[in-house]
């Protein structure tokens, strides 16, 4: 379960943050934000095969001793970013994969809405009602 | 009569109550009958209907026209507000009130102020109308006055006479969710909103006069409901530009054709009484016919083809129209694109028509599809909705294939999109799977195995035997004596061979054939094909293998591929052969391999018989030598009888074996020890040592995917020492040939075919090798790229 589920435009502006325990948000904007740069170094690497050959999930982008951070970015560069709690019992690559499947498919849902302008905020609440079902039940 | 000012609101109801009495539809004339009996609902005493219908023109032309049946109404609520009767107060009276029509079945008797048109529609509906539970007045009230506000948008949005007939139809769609609505919040304040919002202006003060007796109020007020519900709705329409004043005259053209009010009434009986039997059932959101094919007429404006899909950017565009706020818009895309594909089919489109519809006047939208709203898929594929499906949809409520009822029972929505992302899931688990290379190579080394030419195992080319016997006995008749002397061992050896490598045993028979030479290099050839095809994943090889052997005549087989034991073999023989046979210069051209490679004919010649798989490979190389070769290989496991020939058998051996030990990387395994042993036991064992380097070589991948990999690799490097040493062995052989022989003219005829069926042999097993030495380079760099592509991830 996520403690702070981000989605970060090509811009690396955010269009959609949300954590849970919301009243330490800034934190995790903060955490985000800096996760920001391991993401690109990450997409940089691969220099030759464009994004042919790169793997959307980016994997544990970095972890601290609170939590854990993960990435993951579309072929149109828009990134996702999953916080999940350390103490958490570790979930699964397999799980951080299938949750970041989750959420581009319902972020691929709202882009194809006509009534979306991509580089807004996201606001559908379908997309939010996914969100939940991934964040900590908790707090 | 004097003229008739009407505000909007009266407008609006005064043209649905024509519509409803329009039963004639002939949009002027307003049945009698109809017209009475409404008269008869204002609760009037009937001098004063009378009286009306006489102020109003219409006893003096005999039917209620348009502006007559206006002026009626006027009247009527003149009457009913208690003033008198005049035709002055048609204009002078100002605010008043809607007239209204008491509903005999309606459960509320008095009605509250204006019933809408609804009056009638009540009647019909009031089977259904059931009753707004909770409607308090209270709730009516403030609807009624948030309505307010909106109907001064509302009114001037309505268009006189041409929206009349719309709005019956629309009263039972707006009312049924309206109720629901209702009876589901506990502040109806949506519902409230929408009667009032037609009639507001008008309403407000009517109905705070009306407070008091609000149990009618209740069925009235869902009476009242719908017609305002659906004026609001049309209005809605009205609203946007042009299209949108089109909006209502579709509307009313289908409307009429399809059903007049009674029809509607019909129709909103059924819902409502659908709604009520259903209780808590989703019947507020149920589209009506009449509404539906207000929705297929709007769709074919956007998409003539029912069946055909709106983009999002034309839906857009459409539903902007409605004004609602984007992020409800963006709500109701969401709610109604089902299947998720950015366009609207028919059924999605009504859908959104409706959420629409229901938003402008004032209903929450659902969180969640609703039942009634859910796209009917009768197939999952099959995404275009048939129109005629639109009713069952509209009174069954739940759509065929599609299980998930997101409002009325999410649980089942989730189970579709569980079972949908189940489907990725296994789309993805499949693509692993199929991803993974290990079926093929398995399949490979299945059939490798199975075409016992190519086999790997020790026991190869057992189906070669026959052939090779039959070789092997037409060498023997050819070559007489001196080839029965060698091919007797082979004979002998068979048996003992085939315990070893049944590729040995056909590679005796071959080179028992060798007299022949061209047999036997056929069968040679054949064998290191399977051999080959094996190592190189080329199965057509062993394939043509045993062709090659059956054809006694034909030229070689493909020689066999990686044979670098083949050629080394047969290049380690063809030096030994050299080496051994002072008769050189027959093969002068030969000779030039044998300086190199005489430290090789050991080695092939020890791995030749082990190397059955590899004695296909060399048997190319060995089809020229001489039938004693073949013999000699046998020998490799009998080393006592391979002695017996060493002198002149040996070169020839060693050129068999050579080949065959091109392909020992199949037999590596074995064939190092052999060869070894061989190798100890033959005297020219320059190639024995070097066999057993081979076999060292060889032994190492155990496995048959190994092998093959290891082999291609082993075979490419060995490939043309390997080559060379086929040369050798092959061109050792023949010199040993005619020594054996004793006949020069027949020996060196043969010897000189022997040498060109090895030119050709040879020339075919370097094309083979070239090949693989591409594919392995191929390979490489394939590797080399997704080591690279892995390498950024290994960061991590």
């Amino acid at each position: 379960m996520a403690v702070c589920i981000a989605v970060i435009a090509k811009e690396n502006y955010p269009l959609f943050i949300r954590s849970v325990p919301v009243q330490n948000e800034l934190k995790f904007h903060y955490t985000v934000h800096t996760s920001l740069d391991v993401v690109e170094e990450k997409i940089s690497a691969v220099g030759k095969a464009m994004a042919d050959q790169r793997e959307l999930y980016l994997g544990l982008l970095y972890p601290t001793e609170d939590y854990k951070v993960y990435g993951y970015v579309t072929n149109s560069k828009v990134k996702f970013v999953i916080v999940v709690d350390s103490s958490n019992t570790s979930l699964r690559d397999n799980e951080i994969r299938s949750m970041f499947r989750k959420l581009h498919n319902s972020f691929t849902d709202v882009m194809c809405n006509p009534f979306y302008n991509p580089g807004d905020t996201i606001q559908s609440k379908a997309f939010d009602s996914i969100v939940s079902a991934m964040m900590v039940q908790a707090s | 009569m004097e003229s008739l000012t009407l505000t909007d609101g009266e407008q609006k109801y005064y043209s649905d109550l024509f519509v409803y009495c329009d039963t004639d539809n002939t949009k002027k004339v307003a049945s009698n009958g109809r017209v009475l009996d409404l008269f008869r609902a204002a609760q009037l005493p009937s001098e004063v209907v009378l009286q009306i219908t006489e102020l109003c023109g219409a006893t003096r032309l005999g039917h209620f026209g348009r502006s007559q049946f206006y002026i009626a109404l006027k009247l009527i609520a003149v009457a009913q507000s208690g003033l008198p009767l005049r035709v002055e107060s048609l204009n002078s009276v100002k605010d008043l009130p809607l007239p209204r029509f008491v509903v005999a079945k309606n459960e509320q008797e008095a009605r509250h102020t204006a019933m809408y048109p609804d009056s009638e529609n009540q009647g019909s509906y009031q089977g259904v109308i059931p009753r707004p539970p909770g409607r308090g007045q209270v709730k009516k009230l403030s609807a009624h006055e948030v309505i307010q506000p909106c109907v001064p948008t509302v009114e001037p949005q309505l268009q006189p006479d041409t929206t009349s007939p719309v709005v019956s139809p629309h009263q039972s769609p707006p009312t049924s969710p309206h109720w629901r609505k209702h009876k589901r919040q506990a502040s109806g304040g949506n519902i409230e909103r929408q009667p009032v919002v037609v009639a507001g202006a008008v309403w407000t003060p009517f109905r705070e006069a009306q407070a008091g007796p609000v149990v009618s109020g209740d069925g009235m007020w869902s009476a009242n409901s719908p017609p305002p519900v659906q004026e609001s709705w049309v209005s809605l329409k009205d609203a946007h530009p042009p299209s949108s004043s089109t909006l209502p005259a579709i509307h009313c053209s289908p409307v009429q054709e399809n059903s007049s009010i009674r029809t509607v009434a019909s129709a909103t009986t059924t819902n409502e009484t659908q709604r009520h039997s259903s209780g808590g059932y989703d019947d507020p959101w149920k589209i009506t016919d009449e509404q539906r094919q207000y929705y297929i007429n709007q769709f074919k404006t956007i998409q003539p083809d029912l069946n055909g899909f709106i983009p999002g950017s034309a839906a857009k565009e459409f539903f902007t129209k409605s004004k609602l706020p984007i992020l409800e818009l963006s709500h109701i895309w969401e709610l109604s694109d089902f299947d998720k594909d950015g366009a609207l089919t028919l059924d999605e489109f009504c859908a959104a028509f409706h959420l629409v519809v229901a938003r402008k006047n004032s209903y929450d939208l659902p969180e969640k599809l609703p039942e009634s709203l859910m796209p009917k898929l009768i197939d999952l594929d099959d995404s275009a909705e048939v129109p005629d499906q639109a009713p069952d949809v509209g009174y069954s409520g739940s759509p065929v294939e599609v299980t998930p009822n997101k409002s009325p029972s999410m649980p089942s929505l989730n189970q579709t999109w569980p079972d949908l992302n189940q489907g990725n899931e296994q789309w993805e688990t499949f693509s692993e799977r199929s991803s993974s290379s290990q079926t093929l190579t398995q399949f490979d080394s299945n059939i490798a195995p199975a075409d016992p030419d190519t086999a790997i195992v020790h026991p190869v080319p057992i189906r070669m035997t026959p052939s090779k016997i039959h070789m092997q006995e037409m060498e023997l008749k050819r070559t007489g004596s001196d080839h029965t002397h060698p091919t007797s061992p082979l004979m002998a050896n068979p048996p003992d061979l085939s315990e070893e490598t049944k590729l040995a045993t056909s590679m005796k028979f071959v080179t028992v054939n060798s007299g022949d030479g061209y047999s036997s290099s056929d069968s040679y050839t054949s064998d290191q094909d399977p051999i080959t095809s094996v190592v190189t994943r080329q199965r057509s090889h062993s394939g043509t293998s045993p062709e090659g052997l059956k054809v006694v005549a034909a030229p070689p087989p493909p020689p066999p591929r990686p044979h670098a034991s083949h050629s080394r073999s047969s290049s380690l023989d063809m030096n030994r052969s050299f080496a051994a046979v002072p008769t050189g210069p027959q093969l002068a051209g030969v000779v030039a391999y044998p300086p190199a490679v005489p430290p090789r004919p050991l080695p092939t010649q020890t791995s030749g018989p082990h190397s059955g798989h590899r004695s296909d490979e060399g048997l190319a190389a060995h089809s020229s030598t001489s039938p004693q070769q073949i013999p000699e290989q046998p020998n490799f496991a009998d080393f006592s009888q391979f002695q017996a020939f060493a002198a002149s058998d040996q070169p020839s051996d060693d050129g068999e074996k050579h080949p065959e030990s091109l392909p020992v990387e199949k037999s590596s395994e074995g064939a190092g020890p052999l060869r070894t042993v061989k190798s100890d036991n033959q005297e020219e064992r320059a190639a024995a040592t070097v066999n057993s380097a081979k076999g060292s070589i060889m032994a190492p991948p155990p496995k048959p995917v190994r092998r093959r990999l290891k082999s291609e690799d082993e075979l490419q490097e060995e490939a043309l020492p390997l080559k060379s040493n086929v040369i050798a062995t092959v061109l050792a052989a023949q010199p040993s040939i005619p020594r054996s022989v004793g006949k020069d003219k027949k020996a060196i005829q043969a010897s000189i075919r022997r040498n060109k069926e090895t030119n050709t042999v040879l020339a075919r097993l370097n094309s083979e090798l070239q090949q693989q030495l591409k594919d392995l380079l191929e390979e490489r760099i394939s590797l080399e790229v997704q080591l690279e592509q892995l390498r950024p991830f290994s960061h991590l």
